[in-house]
């Protein structure tokens, strides 16, 4: 073998060992956008979003037709703005629709629900869902439950 | 009866200082070695030619071994998970344990015995067929020209590896957990980056990885230099290089563990 070869084949394997640093890199943290893409954004607000997180699915009627995009808090209303995008091709949803933050399962991941609404225009990117529901947490539940059975 | 029991307390004396007087050679090998090193940047094309022979063509075992350990770690913990309805938490699982331990020890163990057995054998040989002691005659230091490139190429062939296997690991994970077993894919990207730390995890394991390397290189080159000068010697010296750097693998790796993740 010759050393043009040989020297090939050594930066080959270099860039190869750097390459896949890179990509367990990028997926371990939140550099990368992966999937990303272009579909519509909408926004909605929450009281509580659980255990929501970016990139977090975003469905209806079960199906996926989203993610969660952003997740922030808004000092001025006390309340969690979550962003969204929706895949451009679900793009009839009325502006009625209301959200939900659901979870998988008993313990499983969150995620958003949009239930559509009835009326004739239709979201459209940068709209606002203001019917929202917020997530349930399990603790306060148990702990609304645990008084309302001490008082009887 | 008594001269019985005086040999065999006699033999375990020996066979004692044996085994220090064996350390201590490593070490002083060692030292030697590391400071031969500087020779490297006079000729480059020495150490290039050892990369070749200790990681690319090591690269294949490494890339088929990670792809099915990814795969049937994606597997196991699905079946274990699915129970619970955390299925979603597979690709934690599977990155996890490959960044952390699978990644780095596995990989030294495939190492030790795909290249380390190689540098031993190589460096038997020339040692049984008197060509090191050939080199002292015509000055050339054998531990600069022959050692030091092989070791310097083992110390940076080993992290490239485990960063090779851990991420053919990701995706053979990937491709059961999505393609096969029919997760979320945003799903399993997004659970593995929310729970995984770059320094933490990646960081560790690739230092980890740094310091199998350094250990599996040093026995590698030390026994092949330090065998008896004969077939039987040398086909002894190979074996010693794989039980040796495999357990010392094993070990360090408890003892790495417990420094990093342990607090």
């Amino acid at each position: 073998m010759n050393t043009r070869t040989l020297e090939l084949m050594v930066g080959l394997f270099v860039a190869a060992g750097i390459a896949a640093l890179f990509m367990l890199a990028m997926s371990a943290s939140n550099l990368s956008t992966y999937g990303g893409d272009e579909g519509y954004t909408v926004k909605a607000r929450f009281d509580n979003i659980g255990g929501l997180k970016a990139r977090s699915p975003v469905s209806a009627g079960g199906v996926r037709i989203g993610r969660v995009t952003e997740i922030g808090y808004d000092m001025a209303g006390y309340e969690a703005w979550v962003t969204m995008s929706i895949d451009p091709q679900y793009n009839a949803f009325p502006i009625d629709t209301s959200a939900s933050i659901l979870t998988s399962g008993l313990l499983g991941e969150q995620y958003v629900g949009l239930e559509p609404g009835a009326e004739e225009e239709y979201l459209t990117s940068g709209s606002v869902i203001t019917l929202t529901q917020s997530a349930l947490v399990l603790e306060q539940i148990i702990g609304q439950f645990l008084y309302s059975k001490g008082d009887e | 009866m008594v001269d019985i029991l005086l040999n065999r307390i006699q033999m375990l004396g020996r066979t004692t200082l044996d085994g220090f007087a064996r350390l201590g050679r490593a070490s002083l090998f060692l030292l030697e070695v590391l400071s031969n090193l500087g020779g490297m940047l006079k000729r480059p094309g020495l150490l290039i030619k050892q990369l070749f022979s200790v990681g690319v063509q090591t690269l294949i075992i490494i890339v088929v071994a990670g792809l099915f350990v990814g795969m049937v770690m994606a597997l196991q913990s699905y079946y274990a998970l699915v129970d619970f309805g955390a299925e979603n938490s597979v690709s934690v699982m599977v990155v996890l344990s490959l960044l952390r331990e699978l990644g780095p020890v596995i990989t030294a163990l495939l190492f030790a015995g795909r290249a380390g057995s190689a540098l031993t054998a190589e460096i038997g040989l020339m040692k049984t067929t008197e060509q090191l002691s050939g080199m002292e005659m015509m000055a050339v230091n054998p531990i600069e020209r022959v050692v030091a490139p092989r070791f310097l190429a083992g110390v940076i062939a080993m992290p490239l590896l485990a960063a090779i296997f851990s991420a053919v690991g990701v995706m053979g994970g990937y491709l059961v957990a999505v393609e096969l077993l029919g997760l979320d894919a945003g799903a399993f990207w997004s659970q593995a980056q929310e729970n995984i730390e770059l320094i933490d995890d990646l960081g560790n394991g690739m230092i980890k990885s740094l310091v199998f390397g350094v250990v599996v290189s040093w026995i590698a080159v030390f026994e092949g230099y330090d065998c008896t000068p004969t077939s039987e010697g040398l086909g002894r010296a190979t074996t010693r290089t794989v039980v040796y750097g495999s357990l010392a693998i094993l070990i360090l790796d408890f003892v790495l563990t417990a420094l990093m993740f342990g607090k």
